[in-house]
């Protein structure tokens, strides 16, 4: 990559002693919450994408509909990262409410781009202030009231545009993307952009150092949320139904299901084979899934931490009934209603052992929006297979934002839709072994075979219930056979921990010290491997896919002297997860947990690692 | 196949009243609950129900166990306390050719699970949704349940202090086609009222007073044997015409519908439910008149016993939905995974 020419543009005049910045800062975008801010944000995000520059954009928002402070943070990163960065180079300070505190958080060099009609003055002599008069830019157009506020966040685009150096040209695709083509509301908003642009072009004189250019690394890869990721995932998985009650931050995942389900319209009759129910309630949600699940369809739900607790009974009954059903948690932060627009990696242990008794969940850990896709589709093999909930944590950051996303991979094999007899497959099992009981392990993986209501079979029927049952399905109270059930649901637990995803583990034969991650953490913990190489510290890293642990944990845990489990909560989850069940070797284990409702960093990672080990 | 069938008479499909039955009772003897059990199973082999086809959901409660005591050649989901509506709700879903039974009890549907109660009758989900309705919690031991009368006098837990909730009047109210009260004890009606609410395409409400004869039998009760022997206000005798059968009268208006009369209520499969008044005047067909009904019943303890409310059925849910007319479940593989272009599409749309 070559250095930009600074003689190129004339205005150009470096307030720095240091090199100009190409393509590798951050930039945060602060404003009212309802002000309509997405869209500006948003067509910056596609703008970039297209010049080929990574970028992720991350919306840090409140819990409120209209007024409160929200701040949108884009991060481009020429070699690639897309974790969020813990502080920001640039700031467009839209909010009077937050401009003292976001101006105050600016590194020296920052630059600052306000609204020249607030007459703010200047509080620090160490950074670049460009003040723009967006009143006046907006107020030279006849823009109807009710979206005037909306489109003077365009005048941002503009200046950004023009002092960081993206085109017109790219600007306005952008705007075509974001508004499906719609004339009007592209020309609406278009023209404000380009009168910022020029308005930039005329009366700012460039100082400050940062600067995009185009590259070329993002050629083949597209935008996605890990909630529409999902989404599509479970439409290409074979899911019929979803019952749901609405939650941030799980909502959109189910509202792309709603807007993607087209695609699996009979051509026919164009009547759907997806069922969408917004339940009463999340009780209700998995209840209707667990029904569906039990006559046989591949059903989901998606919710969040206060969801989950309301279907920890229904999940205690599908676990000991063995009905497969999948459950998204796109986590957000508790307890109770906690952060709910925040992030949070907090569930881990709560679903790892959701429901009364000895339960213990299967879990997948999606770490990017193409595990998200994966994830969609595969929770429900694993489902039907282990006849058991599937948990999938996601988590606010990864199921909300845009990221990144090499193309998915078509899911190659068929649908596993597990042991079921239909008709012919009870008559011929009965044949062969003469009988057939719902919950005896012929097969010693500790999966029994079910029959689906409706087969038209004589001998078809058995009775699901919570309460205590032996094989035939019968209710018992014996402690026999209690007893026999519960080994043999550790038989099928053991059986999953032979199906789940195999962790991914990047190894580094001159590696001093183990990292063990998981989920949306990714970007962050990539990141600072290459930060802590540079300072001569080599790194393994093992990132989880999914519980229960399989062996590969073990050996990796074991190999290191010092493994660092690196999260998303305040106390440690799968920290203490890994030392109950890999206890002889606890001693290596190092906790570096942080909720804090933000998305995870490499700086803050690197930090509490070099205190560790320097 | 060669089934044990013990010699007697058989029913259409070729079975014996026997064929029907399912587990030995376990609840008290004399409850009202098995009587309506037995019931199920004389009008399942009566119409010929082919087992196969049925579905039978309960919650928890001593009502909720006995899907274990009939229909022994059908699937059964034994759910949790108050949600078996969900469960129906998710199962009926996928598969619209199962016919959904679910016994629920006053505690199960009129407390923990109200509020499911209500939102399954709203989407109108297609199931005969039975309450054996004693106005105690048996299970543990005799509290009230909020179906009990006010001022009721109980062993251990006192007096009643709390007006009833009468869910046939809330599954009215939320928009049930089918609702009716029967008496476990009027063996007849609820053999009549089950074969009407099989054939009825939405939720069929059957609010069935069923004594229980430990906790909540005493002859004061509105729910005791005693009292609905002697007090039970009947509407009308209740006969099911099947199909193809020309009624002796079309659809009468309430101005002739005098004593002794007859009134006939074409279901959407053809059915004729008819109606012999026996009762005080009553229009099932009119929603308001089965509202007032039972509010005068609630506020004067008449036991009053019938179809309360008939009207055409809206769409259940799965047409509300727009689903397809194969069961979600029999889809083929082809129909549940769109073809690699319709992925490639999608993402090139993102790009």
């Amino acid at each position: 990559m070559s250095m930009i020419d600074l003689q190129a543009d004339p205005q150009v005049k470096p307030l720095q002693d240091g090199q100009p910045n190409v393509n590798d800062f951050s930039f945060m975008v602060a404003t009212k919450n309802g002000s309509g801010s997405q869209t500006s944000n948003s067509v910056l995000v596609r703008a970039l994408f297209r010049m080929g520059i990574p970028v992720n954009g991350k919306n840090l928002f409140p819990s409120n509909i209209k007024g409160l402070p929200t701040w949108y943070t884009i991060r481009v990163s020429k070699d690639g990262y897309t974790a969020r960065r813990a502080t920001t180079d640039i700031a467009v300070t839209m909010n009077e409410m937050t401009a003292a505190e976001d101006i105050a958080n600016l590194p020296p060099g920052g630059v600052c781009i306000l609204p020249k009609e607030w007459n703010w003055g200047r509080s620090r002599e160490d950074i670049v202030y460009y003040e723009v008069p967006v009143r006046d830019i907006v107020k030279q157009f006849d823009i109807p009231s009710e979206r005037r506020e909306q489109v003077a966040n365009m005048v941002y685009v503009g200046v950004i545009a023009k002092l960081f150096g993206i085109s017109l040209d790219l600007i306005h695709q952008a705007l075509v993307d974001n508004f499906n083509g719609k004339e009007k509301p592209v020309k609406m908003n278009y023209q404000v952009v380009e009168a910022a642009y020029h308005w930039t072009a005329e009366n700012l004189t460039k100082q400050d150092r940062f600067f995009f250019q185009p590259m070329d690394r993002t050629q083949g890869k597209f935008l996605i949320t890990g909630n529409e990721a999902a989404a599509l995932g479970a439409l290409f998985g074979g899911m019929t139904v979803t019952a749901w009650y609405p939650i941030t931050p799980s909502t959109s995942l189910v509202d792309a299901i709603i807007e993607h389900m087209h695609i699996r319209k009979d051509p026919e009759t164009g009547k759907n084979t997806v069922a969408v129910v917004q339940a009463e309630d999340e009780i209700a949600a998995i209840g209707i899934i667990v029904g569906a699940g039990w006559a046989g369809a591949r059903a989901m739900t998606a919710t969040s931490g206060p969801g989950i607790s309301l279907m920890a009974e229904f999940t205690g009954l599908a676990y000991f009934a063995e009905i497969p059903i999948v459950v998204w948690d796109v986590t957000r932060m508790g307890p109770s209603t906690g952060l709910p627009t925040r992030t949070s990696q907090g569930d881990i242990l709560f679903i790892y052992f959701l429901g009364h008794g000895d339960t213990r969940q299967v879990c997948l850990l999606p770490g990017s929006v193409e595990e998200c896709f994966e994830f969609g589709w595969r929770a429900f093999d694993l489902a039907d297979q282990l006849q058991t909930p599937v948990f999938v944590l996601s988590d606010l950051d990864l199921g909300m934002n845009n990221w990144m996303s090499d193309p998915f991979q078509y899911p190659e094999e068929p649908l596993k839709r597990g042991k079921v007899l239909d008709k012919q497959a009870l008559e011929a099992f009965i044949a062969a072994k003469g009988e057939w009981y719902r919950y005896k392990d012929y097969d010693g993986d500790g999966i029994g075979y079910r029959t689906l209501p409706g087969t038209d079979h004589p001998r078809a029927a058995y009775f699901t219930r919570g309460t205590g049952h032996n094989e035939k399905a019968t209710y018992s109270e014996r402690s026999d056979d209690w007893t026999a059930n519960m080994a043999r649901l550790r038989r099928k637990f053991e059986t999953a921990r032979r199906m789940v995803p195999r962790p991914e583990v990047l190894d580094n034969s001159a590696a001093q010290v183990g990292l063990i991650s998981y989920g949306s953490n990714d970007p962050a913990v990539r990141e600072v491997r290459d930060m802590l190489a540079a300072q001569g510290i080599q790194t393994a890293y093992l990132r989880l896919r999914a519980l229960p642990l399989t062996p590969e944990v073990e050996t990796f845990v074991t190999y290191y002297d010092r493994v660092y489990v690196i999260e998303n909560n305040f106390d440690g989850q799968m920290h203490q997860l890994l030392r109950m069940e890999l206890a002889e070797k606890s001693a290596h284990l190092r906790s570096l947990a942080l909720g804090d409702g933000l998305p995870m960093t490499a700086q803050w990672i690197y930090d509490q690692i070099m205190q560790q080990e320097r | 196949m060669t089934l044990n069938k013990p010699a007697g008479k058989t029913n259409a499909l070729g079975l014996t009243r026997e064929d029907y039955k399912g587990g030995k009772s376990t609840l008290c003897p004399g409850c009202g609950h098995d009587s309506i059990s037995n019931q199920i199973i004389s009008v399942a082999y009566e119409v010929g129900l082919k087992q196969e086809n049925v579905a039978k959901f309960s919650g928890i409660g001593c009502s909720s166990k006995t899907p274990a005591y009939f229909l022994g050649r059908s699937h059964a989901f034994n759910a949790i306390h108050g949600r078996m509506p969900s469960v129906v709700t998710g199962a009926t879903l996928v598969n619209c050719n199962l016919t959904a039974i679910g016994v629920s009890g006053d505690g199960d549907s009129g407390s923990i699970g109200l509020g499911q109660f209500k939102h399954l009758i709203r989407r109108n989900v297609p199931m005969v949704y039975i309450i054996e309705n004693n106005g105690v919690y048996g299970l543990t031991k005799g509290q009230f349940s909020a179906t009990a009368d006010e001022g009721q006098v109980l062993k251990y837990y006192g007096r009643n202090e709390l007006p009833p909730i009468d869910l046939a009047l809330e599954a009215i109210v939320t928009g049930a086609t089918f609702v009716a009260r029967s008496f476990s004890g009027h063996s007849e009606q609820v053999r009549s009222l089950l074969k009407a609410a099989l054939s009825h395409r939405g939720t069929a409400v059957i609010d069935i007073i069923s004594p229980c004869v430990t906790f909540n039998n005493a002859p004061e009760s509105t729910k005791s044997y005693d009292y609905g022997k002697t007090h039970e206000i009947a509407l009308h005798e209740i006969e099911l015409i099947p199909e193809g059968f020309v009624p002796e009268r079309e659809e009468i208006s309430i101005e002739d519908y005098d004593a002794g009369q007859v009134i006939s209520v074409r279901m959407h499969d053809g059915t004729f439910i008819r109606l012999k008044k026996v009762g005080p005047e009553h229009d099932p067909r009119s929603r308001a008149q089965a509202i007032d009904l039972l509010e005068k019943a609630q506020m004067e303890q008449l036991f009053i016993t019938g179809l309360l409310y008939y009207e055409e059925p809206r769409p259940t849910l799965g047409q509300t939905l727009d689903l397809v007319d194969t069961p979600l479940v029999n889809l083929p593989e082809s129909r549940l995974r769109p073809p690699r272009e319709v992925l490639v599409k999608l993402m090139q749309g993102m790009m």
